[in-house]
């Protein structure tokens, strides 16, 4: 795993475009309405978690005080705070996910990868995150890796798509703005 | 087949694509208001459709709409809410990624009614790949004229983007929403003044639920009247259903307001029953948030009447026998399920979910958490039943935002409907239903 730390913090120059194109979609001296598209942004950028170097780095960019960066960051669940592995799995635990079977696909995706949810496994490779419904409840279960949703979950297809994760070196922060 | 409203040509292949939208009538509806119609004009015709916000509260939206702030000269915005994270709700994912060009055309028609000239569309982090639909198409709206300046050379101007959260149940309430939306925590805000008055950047704001501004394009097309005469009573037009848990058909259906529950669930049009011909348990009609109602309840009110699906159907009864509409959410549960057991995971959610504000939701959620689990894995004792509900009645009321009665409805319900499924957790001392 690839500490932000050891590279320089500084977004590439089509993300820097992309940041001042959301900047200009507020009011102006409202720019701090781009906090949350910004720190996605950063998030995928800057290997998929949010350190206090990277959010000093946003708040500047957006003229405000890392404090408020900070406030934000620690609010939303999607935000990963310490780092994560390259590939993030995040499965629906709520009510009518686990009427389907959720906490069976929670329980193999745990002894597949050896780690308990919230934990990254000692490759980097992947990190299992239990998430709230993710409002795709009529094909539950289902699972979020990067954008996309996996649903209709059953042991042998969560398989199947660990063996393709592995086999793709799947990285799940990539831009979301596609 | 009921009238289709919102889902008519939803299978279409590349309905997302402006040309195959314009060419089964879309922003159409656009095109007639701008080049004859008021503002005022088209405020009447939704309020005389009756139509009720589809979010969860049902409040009239043509109401919504006349108490925008009229009086500053202050900006106005209008923000569509497509935050649906209420669980059991996944019927606004379905629209906007099927058809955004209709959310987009109920937008451009709202915000001409309020005199709004920039909106958004608030909708969760974890939705983005429908973010990047909703912004192709806005893009294609753009490239057309139908949105940006002098629309169709009317004078009128309307800007509309996209705006991510980031994971935040709470950021569905408005309040907190509009904070989201101003790069902040989504800690609900105290009401009054309401959003109407000063909302988003302390301005006049109306949000709106995705599928309340979606019907609009119909109302203005067909007339308010048209609208008001589909469904039932004061539950008028169509609603779409997002229909989970053990059926055998779960999925997104747009129902005539008015249809029986029991029609809905065994219907072969609609959900074909439950799967592997289990029996019936219990039904949550509106979303996590509403009261959960068994079997005979659903199905028929105490009175004895088929329940139908409308606002006032649901609730007959109040909250002793009844239920609410709420967003749609449908989650129905058979006979191998644990009540308990759902109802810990549900409150696990609204204790997760707290924004911390208050002290009775963020302690209170976290006891009943606690209390619940202790029941579950039958540890508790009988006194724990009684507790729970003190806990619950002592949230209710008692906080900012309506997350707090939303945690406690559903616990109030389950122990008033199902008591002897706690008793049985604390007289076997362990979950009945584990083999
Ligand atoms: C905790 C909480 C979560 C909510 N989540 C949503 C939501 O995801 N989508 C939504 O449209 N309304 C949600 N609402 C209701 C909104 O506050 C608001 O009433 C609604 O967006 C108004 O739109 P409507 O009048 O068109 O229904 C929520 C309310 C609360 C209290
Ligand atoms: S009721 Fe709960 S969610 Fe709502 S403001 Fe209070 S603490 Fe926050
Ligand atoms: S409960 Fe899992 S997607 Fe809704």
């Amino acid at each position: 795993m690839e500490s932000s730390n050891t590279k320089e913090i500084k977004f590439s120059e089509e993300s820097l475009e992309m940041v001042k194109g959301l900047i200009r979609r507020y009011p102006e001296g409202r720019q701090k309405s781009a906090l949350i598209p910004v720190l996605h942004i950063a998030q995928a950028e800057f290997d998929g978690w949010l350190s206090p170097a990277v959010m000093d780095y946003v708040a500047s960019l957006l003229d405000i005080q890392p404090i408020e960066v900070y406030e934000v960051a620690t609010f939303y669940t999607m935000f990963n705070l310490t780092p994560v592995g390259n590939c993030v799995i995040e499965v629906c635990r709520t009510g009518p996910c686990w009427l389907n079977g959720s906490d069976d696909i929670i329980e193999h995706l745990e002894k597949k990868l050896n780690i308990k949810a919230g934990q990254t496994t000692a490759d980097g490779m992947f990190t299992l995150k239990t998430v709230e419904c993710l409002a795709a409840c009529g094909n539950a279960p289902v699972m979020q890796v990067g954008v996309k949703y996996h649903e209709h979950l059953t042991t042998s297809k969560v398989d199947q798509l660990l063996d393709t994760f592995r086999a793709e070196g799947m990285i799940s922060h990539t831009n979301p703005y596609t | 087949m009921g009238i289709k409203i919102l889902t008519e040509f939803i299978d279409l292949p590349d309905l997302n694509r402006f040309e195959v939208y314009r060419k089964h009538g879309g922003y159409e509806a656009v095109e007639k208001v701008l080049k004859n119609d008021t503002p005022d004009h088209v405020l009447a015709e939704v309020k005389i459709s009756n139509l009720r916000g589809r979010g969860g509260a049902g409040f009239p939206t043509g109401l919504k709409w006349s108490f925008i702030d009229k009086s500053t000269d202050k900006a106005r915005y209008l923000i569509c809410n497509a935050d649906e994270s209420e669980p059991g709700t996944f019927k606004d994912r379905y629209l906007m990624e099927r058809n955004p060009h209709l959310l987009i055309e109920g937008m451009i028609l709202a915000s001409f009614a309020l005199g709004v000239q920039q909106s958004f569309i608030y909708i969760r982090g974890e939705l983005f790949y429908v973010l990047n639909i909703l912004e192709k198409a806005i893009s294609e709206a753009y490239a057309k004229g139908f949105l940006g300046k002098n629309i169709l050379g009317s004078g009128f101007n309307l800007d509309l983007y996209c705006h991510p959260g980031a994971g935040a149940y709470i950021c569905g309430e408005e309040t907190a929403l509009i904070e989201s939306l101003e790069g902040k925590r989504g800690n609900p805000r105290m009401k009054p003044p309401f959003p109407a008055v000063s909302g988003l950047y302390g301005c006049p704001t109306v949000v709106n639920n995705v599928e309340t501004l979606a019907s609009v394009p119909w109302i203005v097309k067909n007339g308010g009247e048209a609208y008001s005469k589909i469904g039932i009573g004061r539950s008028t037009g169509t609603k779409l259903i997002s229909a989970c848990g053990h059926l055998k058909r779960p999925g997104v259906y747009e129902i005539e307001l008015g249809l029986p529950v029991e029609e809905f669930i065994y219907g072969e049009e609609y959900c074909q029953g439950i799967r592997n011909g289990n029996k019936l348990k219990a039904v949550v009609a509106g979303g996590s948030s509403v009261p959960i109602l068994p079997a005979n309840l659903i199905l028929k009110t105490a009175k004895g009447e088929p329940r139908l699906m409308s606002y006032e159907s649901l609730q007959e009864g109040g909250f002793e026998t009844g239920t609410m509409l709420g967003s749609g959410g449908f989650i129905v549960m058979d006979e191998t399920t644990c009540i308990v057991k759902n109802l810990w995971n549900f409150t696990r959610f609204y204790h997760h979910e707290s924004c911390g504000q208050c002290s009775p939701c963020r302690e209170g959620t976290g006891w009943m958490e606690k209390i619940l689990h202790r029941i579950e894995s039958g540890q508790g004792k009988m006194s724990d039943i009684d507790l729970l509900a003190d806990v619950a009645k002592n949230i209710e009321g008692n906080t900012i935002c309506p997350l707090g009665d939303a945690s406690a409805w559903p616990v109030r319900s389950t122990v008033r409907h199902f008591r002897t499924e706690f008793e049985k957790h604390l007289i076997e001392k362990r979950c009945p239903y584990i083999k």
